[in-house]
C-alpha cells in the first residue's frame, strides 16, 4: 500500500538521547550500542541503540513483536547479542563470565509479565527466596525484611497464600516485592499493565512510581500501553523494526512526534507501520495459490 | 524415495541434536553436584516427592509380581517334581530381572513423568527464567537435586520390590500351594548368590535410576513451553525411559551373566 | 513442621530400603557363605566333576563345613583339580579322608561330600585328598546298566 518511508523513521536518536542524558547529570545506567539480534532467521534487533538514564523511569515502547521482552532478556544476560554491546554500569553483559553475570544480576530485578512466582512456595517464601539464596540472614531479620517488602506492595496479609490463589495483579505485586528483596539498583518491568483492570492498573502504576521515587532506583518498563507508560515515565524510547525510532521525555515526544511515533502514540491502524504484514501483494498471492491448485 | 531418505536424515540429525543437548545438560548437572552436597535439604525434599511417594506402588506391584511368579513357577516345577525349588526361581527372577526392571518402569511412569511435567510447567511459567534473573542457577537449585534424588531412590525402591516380591512368593508358594517353608528359603539361598545375583541387580537399578532421572529431568528442561509441549515431553519421558531401561537391561544382562 | 515431616518420611524410606537390601542379603542370598571366616584349602582330583560349580557346598555327613573355592583342569594330571575351602574349626579331618561328588536329589545341585577315614595325621592347608570319587554321570550309569543287562 504505502512504501515504508525509511528515512522518516531514523530521527535524530543521538540528539534525543543526549538531551535526556544532560537532564541527569550522571552517566546512563544502561547503554545499548548497535545491538543486533536474530531469532532463527528473523531479525529482532538491527542496530538498536539506546540509553537508560540512572535513577529515572524509562519506558521502551513499541508494537507487539518488536522485541521489547527480548530486550529485557538481553539486558539480563539470558540471551546474548549477535553483535553490538549492552553495558550495564559499564559492564558488557554479553561478555561476562557466568559468575560475574550472576553478580550483576543480584543488582537487578526483573518483573515478569506473569509474575513467575515459584508455585511450590508460599507468598512469604517467594519473597524470602532471593534472601535465602544469597544471604545467611537469621530467621527473625529475614522475616522482618520480607514483611517490609510485602507491606510496601500492600500484601502483608496475603503472606500465607499460595501463588495459585492470587489474582494477576496480586501476583505481579508479590513479584515486585520479590524483585525488590535484594534492594537492586535497577528494576525492569515486562509489560506491567497488560491484562489488568483499571483499579489494579492504578495500583501498579502507583507502585512503580513510588518504588522509583523512594528508592531512587533505575526503572525500565517495556509496554505498549501508551497512556500509563507516558504518565509515569521520565524518558521514553520508541522502537520499531529493530531500531530506536524516537526517544526523549514524554511531552517532548508527543509535541514533535515523527510520522511513526504519531501513529503509535495515537493508535492509528495504518500509516508508516502498515496494517498488512509485509509480503507479496494480495493479488499475486491469490493468483499464485490458484496456479498451485491447478497443478 | 528421495523424500524418505531426507526424512531419515532429518530424523537422525534431530536425534543427534537431542543427544548433544542431553549430554551438555548432564555435564552441567555434574558441575552443579557440589550444590547438592552443600544444600542436601533440597535433595531430601526431592527424595520425598520422587522416592517416598513411589513406595506404595512399588511395594504393591512387588507383592503381586512375587505372588504370580510363585503360581507360574509352581505350575512348571511341579511337573518335574521340583516344587521345592520354587524359592530359588522366585528369588532369582526378582533379584536379577524383575526387581530392577519393573521398578524402573513403574518409577518412569510414576515419578519420571511427574518430574518432567513439573519442570516443564516451571519453564512454561517462566519460573526457571525468574530464578536465573534472581542470580539463582536452576541447575544447582532445581535440576541437580531432582536428578540425584531419582538416582538415589531407585536402588532402594528396587530392593523393596524384590524383598516384598519374595514375601509374596512365600504367601502363595508356602501358604497356598503347600511348598515346605524351610525348603522355600533354603533353595533360595542355595541358588541366589550375593555378588552375582543381588549385587548385579543393585547395579542394574543404579544404572536405571541414573538413566530414568536423566531423561525425566532433561525432558522437563527441554520441553517446548506450551501445554502441548509439556504433554509431549511427559509422554516422551515414559516412552524413552521405558525403552532405555529394557534395552539397557538386555545389554547389562549380557555383560553380567553372558560370560558363564 | 512440613520439613520435619519430609525429613522423617525420607529417613523411614531410606531405612526401609536398606532393610530390604539386608533382607535380600541374609534371607534370600547366600551372603552367609562369604563370612566363612578363616579357612584352609585342600585339593582333590576328580576324573569328572559333572556339574559341580564354584561355591558349591562341602559337607560331612550332610553338615556343611566349607565350599568349593576353585575348579580347573590340570593338564599334567589329566584330571580336574578342585580346591576346597574348609572352615578352620574343622581341622580334625584325617589325611585319608575321601571326597566324592554327589547330587542333591535327582536333578539338584551338586556338592562335595567328605567321608573321614581313620588316619592319625590330619589334612593341612595345601594338602591333597587322595581318595576321590567322581560325579555320577547319568548317561554313563544308564549305559552301564544296559550293558549289564546284556551280560545276563
Amino acid at each position: 500500500m504505502h512504501a515504508p518511508r525509511r528515512e522518516g523513521r531514523r530521527v535524530r536518536i543521538p540528539g534525543d538521547s543526549n538531551v535526556s542524558q544532560s537532564a541527569s547529570a550522571e552517566t546512563p545506567h544502561i547503554v545499548v550500542e548497535d545491538l543486533h539480534f536474530r531469532r532463527g532467521r528473523k531479525p529482532i534487533f538491527d542496530g538498536l541503540s539506546l540509553e537508560v538514564p540512572r535513577g529515572r523511569v524509562t519506558t521502551v515502547m513499541g508494537p507487539s513483536g518488536s522485541g521489547k521482552t527480548t530486550l529485557l532478556r538481553l539486558i539480563g544476560g539470558q540471551l546474548r547479542p549477535d553483535a553490538g554491546r549492552i553495558l550495564v554500569d559499564g559492564e558488557e553483559i554479553g561478555r561476562l563470565s557466568t559468575r560475574r553475570l550472576y553478580a550483576v544480576r543480584k543488582r537487578m530485578g526483573l518483573l515478569f509479565q506473569t509474575g513467575a512466582l515459584l508455585t511450590d512456595l508460599s507468598v512469604f517464601e517467594n519473597v524470602a527466596f532471593p534472601l535465602r539464596e544469597h544471604t545467611e540472614l537469621p530467621e527473625d531479620i529475614l522475616r522482618t525484611l520480607v514483611l517490609m517488602k510485602l507491606e510496601a506492595v500492600g500484601l502483608r496479609a496475603a503472606r500465607d497464600m499460595d501463588p495459585a490463589e492470587l489474582s494477576g495483579g496480586m501476583a505481579r505485586r508479590v513479584a515486585l516485592a520479590r524483585a525488590l528483596a535484594l534492594d537492586p539498583e535497577l528494576i525492569m518491568y515486562d509489560e506491567p499493565f497488560t491484562g489488568l483492570d483499571p483499579i489494579t492498573m492504578g495500583q501498579i502504576v502507583t507502585l512503580i512510581r513510588r518504588t522509583n521515587h523512594s528508592l531512587g532506583l533505575t526503572s525500565v518498563l517495556v509496554s505498549h500501553d501508551v497512556n500509563e507508560a507516558m504518565s509515569i515515565s521520565d524518558h521514553v524510547v520508541l522502537i520499531a523494526e529493530g531500531r530506536a525510532v524516537d526517544a526523549g521525555p514524554p511531552d517532548a515526544l508527543q509535541a514533535r512526534a515523527s510520522d511513526w511515533s504519531a501513529q503509535f502514540l495515537e493508535g492509528r491502524p495504518d500509516g508508516p507501520v502498515p496494517f498488512h504484514y509485509p509480503g507479496a501483494s494480495y493479488q499475486d498471492d491469490l493468483l499464485d495459490a490458484g496456479g498451485r491448485n491447478h497443478d | 524415495m528421495i523424500d524418505a531418505i531426507a526424512s531419515v536424515g532429518r530424523f537422525s540429525l534431530d536425534a543427534l541434536a537431542v543427544l548433544g543437548r542431553a549430554s551438555m545438560f548432564l555435564l552441567r548437572i555434574f558441575a552443579a553436584l557440589d550444590a547438592v552436597v552443600r544444600r542436601f535439604g533440597l535433595t531430601v525434599w526431592q527424595v520425598y516427592s520422587v522416592g517416598v511417594r513411589s513406595v506404595l506402588i512399588v511395594v504393591v506391584a512387588g507383592l503381586f509380581v512375587g505372588m504370580v511368579l510363585a503360581y507360574q513357577g509352581y505350575i512348571t516345577l511341579v511337573d518335574f517334581g521340583a516344587a521345592e525349588a520354587l524359592g530359588g526361581v522366585v528369588a532369582l527372577s526378582l533379584v536379577r530381572e524383575l526387581g530392577p526392571v519393573v521398578t524402573a518402569l513403574l518409577f518412569a511412569g510414576r515419578a519420571g513423568s511427574a518430574l518432567t511435567a513439573e519442570l516443564g510447567l516451571m519453564k512454561t511459567t517462566e519460573q526457571l527464567s525468574a530464578m536465573e534473573m534472581m542470580a539463582v542457577n536452576p541447575y544447582r537449585r532445581v535440576f541437580a537435586p531432582r536428578f540425584v534424588a531419582g538416582f538415589l531412590s531407585m536402588p532402594l525402591l528396587a530392593a523393596m520390590f524384590s524383598a516384598v516380591g519374595v514375601m509374596g512368593g512365600y504367601i502363595v508358594g508356602v501358604g497356598l500351594l503347600g511348598v515346605d517353608s524351610g525348603a522355600y528359603f533354603s533353595q533360595m539361598q542355595a541358588v541366589t548368590d550375593w555378588n552375582e545375583d543381588v549385587m548385579s541387580g543393585v547395579i542394574k537399578s543404579i544404572v536405571f535410576g541414573f538413566v530414568v532421572s536423566w531423561i525425566a529431568v532433561f525432558q522437563g528442561m527441554d520441553a517446548t513451553p506450551t501445554s502441548e509441549g509439556i504433554s509431549r515431553a511427559t509422554t516422551q519421558t515414559v516412552v524413552v525411559s521405558s525403552l532405555a531401561v529394557l534395552g539397557l537391561d538386555f545389554i547389562l544382562t549380557g555383560l553380567m551373566f553372558g560370560g558363564n | 513442621m512440613k520439613m520435619r515431616f519430609v525429613e522423617l518420611a525420607v529417613g523411614v524410606f531410606v531405612l526401609l530400603g536398606v532393610a530390604a537390601l539386608f533382607y535380600l542379603a541374609v534371607q534370600v542370598s547366600n551372603i552367609t557363605d562369604y563370612r566363612d571366616g578363616d579357612t584352609y584349602e585342600v585339593t582333590a582330583y576328580f576324573s569328572n566333576v559333572g556339574g559341580l560349580k564354584v561355591r558349591a557346598p562341602v559337607n560331612i555327613s550332610g553338615v556343611r563345613v566349607g565350599r568349593v573355592a576353585d575348579i580347573r583342569y590340570d593338564p599334567e594330571a589329566f584330571e580336574a583339580k578342585v580346591t576346597l575351602a574348609i572352615r578352620s574349626e574343622h581341622d580334625y579331618l584325617p589325611a585319608d579322608t575321601q571326597a566324592s561328588i554327589h547330587t542333591a536329589g535327582l536333578l539338584g545341585e551338586q556338592y562335595v561330600a567328605l567321608e573321614p577315614g581313620g588316619d592319625y595325621d590330619t589334612l593341612q592347608d595345601g594338602d591333597r585328598i587322595l581318595f576321590t570319587q567322581s560325579a555320577v554321570v547319568l548317561e554313563n550309569l544308564i549305559g552301564r546298566f544296559m550293558t549289564n543287562m546284556g551280560d545276563d
